[in-house]
């Protein structure tokens, strides 16, 4: 069903490679002609935190109402209660709370290997539909590039931008706008897509 | 002569341009905060043999006028008032029956039964006050076409009465949206210019944006979150066959045929990097066009297919470029405050349209293809999606409203700042893309 390109020049190959009749490319080859490749988006400052010790061993001593460890439920509760971080008006760069919150949210993925996620990247509306569906593109990866600089594998994150399509609050105020701008880790249980 | 002259006004009024002082004295045509004095035209209902050709005529007549009304460039005079009641549109009308009640032009029309199913509409436009007769027309249609056959009518007397093309015989395509603000039910949905004859293109549980025209009208390219990353499709509107573009390693969005139809620009995302590529339909072989690390999308041919325009925050905020098809060239062309977003080339070649955004509001705006005598039509909170007319005249964008209760609507406006409307929808809507002039 899928027309797949027959001639490509080794410029666009390499630019596009195009998924043909075999299964997804993996990796995703290099862009060939890059004359200046995205910067990274900025990731840890300083060096590496140290290892945190385990608050609790969860296994022992479960509180009441405590999520079980491991699940959906856990994962929210572990990283602040909220599986979003939250951008600045029109930026896609972390602020320390988010890089806080994205060091949980890696913990606990290398944790549980059973899960893989989609980084969701939202806008809020003040900005065009198009525009904004970039935006929330670089939300995405910058969230997905931060996650891998703390040792989440690559092939368990996967991208995609809502732009502003998507909004969690209804509200045209501050308050609104703040919490349309994010960037949503979802979790998927491997094996689900 | 009067008539000739307010023809004139009407065509300097098209055109955009400022109408000289001393001409407006001259012939007292009433110009007041940029409005031009629409011109007042009789349409008669169309002449019957029967009960139905005479509905038929009814019917037309009655779409007729309200197409030229909505152009704001013509007056349709209530039937009401009419003098005189022609019986043969063969004979010239009485004229100062018709200079009584002030109609510069008369458009009068008969129905006559051809083949089973089939009628021809034919009519005469004649000038009032000239006394002379401006076109005779004969349109030969199934009785079941009559609404389209209609906006061809309305299109030759527009194009008669302004020298410029019409665009009453044209389709707007664009995305139906149901539901609350942060739950809407997104669905591709197609209706002819004025709204009638509105229907689904597709089913509508996937995520659709920007649906845009290929020059044929037969084709819509849109992107759709039915696969991630969500990438742009193809639909063949009279046939349903809805074709993914192609498995791209990144989200694909933003697409746009070129003016031959040969081409579709397009942009796509590689970890977070946003630029602009061209693919050829028939080869499907790919060309980027930008490398720089900004976001680069939006991109728009020129009407020669030569030239495309852009938008790209490699400045530091978003910003318009223009560029040669093959990507060299690229040219900055806003230098005005706020942000430039969204550029559209108009189908004339002589305008583009935008979305600036600047102090906490948006506006649709017009400039030259070089940037100089930008303009700002009309503003809003949210304004966006501009999309030109077929003869590049009237400008339909889609407009939302603050708040949780926030509603989608379309909404129109000429290249002059006049004429601002709603554009009636079945549900709310946005992304509206008008199609060329149906053949």
């Amino acid at each position: 069903m899928i027309n797949l390109p027959r001639t490509l020049t080794l410029v666009t190959m390499t630019a596009l490679m195009l998924s043909a009749c075999a299964t997804k490319p993996d990796p995703i080859p290099e862009p060939q002609p890059v004359v200046e490749e995205t910067p990274a988006p900025i990731m840890e400052p300083e060096s590496r935190p140290e290892v945190l010790a385990p608050v609790q061993s969860p296994s022992t001593s479960l509180a009441p109402n405590q999520p079980f460890p491991g699940s959906l439920e856990d994962f929210a509760y572990s990283t602040g209660g909220d599986a979003r971080i939250y951008f600045s008006y029109d930026q896609f760069t972390l602020s320390a709370d988010a890089r806080q919150t994205l060091r949980q949210q890696a913990e606990w993925l290398n944790r549980y290997n059973s899960y893989t996620a989609v980084v969701e990247g939202h806008a809020d509306e003040r900005g065009t539909r198009q525009y904004n569906i970039a935006l929330g593109a670089r939300r995405a990866n910058s969230v997905k590039a931060f996650l891998v600089s703390q040792g989440v594998e690559p092939s368990r994150l996967t991208t995609v931008s809502y732009g502003k399509e998507r909004p969690i609050d209804g509200r045209s105020n501050e308050e609104g706008w703040a919490r349309n701008r994010n960037g949503y880790t979802n979790l998927r249980p491997v094996g689900q897509s | 002569m009067a008539t000739m002259i307010r023809y004139f006004i009407l065509l300097m009024a098209l055109l955009g341009l400022a109408v000289p002082a001393a001409s407006l004295a001259q012939i007292e045509v009433d110009i007041t905060e940029g409005n031009v004095d629409p011109v007042p035209i009789a349409v008669p209902n169309f002449l019957g043999q029967d009960p139905e050709t005479r509905a038929l005529g009814e019917q037309i007549a009655e779409v007729i006028r309200a197409d030229l009304e909505s152009s704001a460039l013509f007056r349709a005079l209530d039937p009401a008032s009419f003098l005189e009641t022609q019986t043969n549109i063969d004979y010239e009308p009485t004229f100062a029956d018709w200079r009584v009640i002030k109609a510069d032009a008369l458009a009068s029309g008969r129905i006559v039964r051809d083949a089973p199913g089939r009628v021809r509409v034919e009519f005469r436009l004649w000038d009032v006050f000239a006394g002379t007769q401006l076109q005779g027309i004969r349109f030969s249609t199934t009785t079941s076409n009559w609404r389209r056959t209609a906006h061809k009518a309305s299109d030759a007397i527009y194009k008669a009465l302004t020298g410029e093309e019409g665009y009453f015989d044209s389709r707007i395509v664009f995305v139906d949206q149901r539901g609350p603000k942060t739950n809407r039910q997104k669905r591709l949905a197609i209706m002819d210019q004025d709204g009638f004859n509105p229907q689904y293109l597709l089913g509508g549980s996937d995520l659709v944006i920007s649906p845009q025209f290929d020059p044929n009208s037969q084709t819509i390219t849109f992107m759709s979150y039915e696969t991630l990353p969500p990438q742009v499709y193809l639909l063949n509107i009279e046939t349903g066959r809805r074709e993914l573009l192609g498995s791209f390693p990144g989200m694909t969005f933003a697409p746009r045929f070129s003016p031959d139809g040969r081409n579709l620009v397009l942009s796509m995302e590689l970890r977070g990097n946003i630029d602009i590529y061209t693919m050829d339909l028939m080869t499907r072989s790919t060309e980027r066009l930008t490398t720089d690390a900004g976001i680069d999308v939006s991109a728009s041919f020129a009407p020669d297919g030569r030239r495309m325009v852009f938008q790209s925050d490699r400045g530091g905020t978003p910003q318009l470029y223009t560029m040669n098809a093959d990507g060299s060239s690229p040219k900055r062309i806003s230098f005005g405050d706020g942000r430039y977003n969204q550029p559209v080339w108009s189908p004339r070649g002589d305008k583009i349209a935008f979305v600036r955004q600047n102090r906490g509001k948006f506006s649709i705006g017009i400039m030259d293809p070089d940037g100089r005598n930008e303009r700002i039509l009309t503003d809003d909170y949210l304004v966006d999606m501009p999309s030109w007319s077929p003869n590049g005249r009237v400008i339909v964008f889609t407009k939302e409203t603050r708040g949780i209760d926030s509603r989608a609507e379309l909404w129109s406006v000429d290249m002059t700042g006049r004429n601002l409307k709603r554009v009636e929808t079945p549900g709310q809507a946005t992304d509206p893309a008008w199609s060329p002039i149906l053949d």
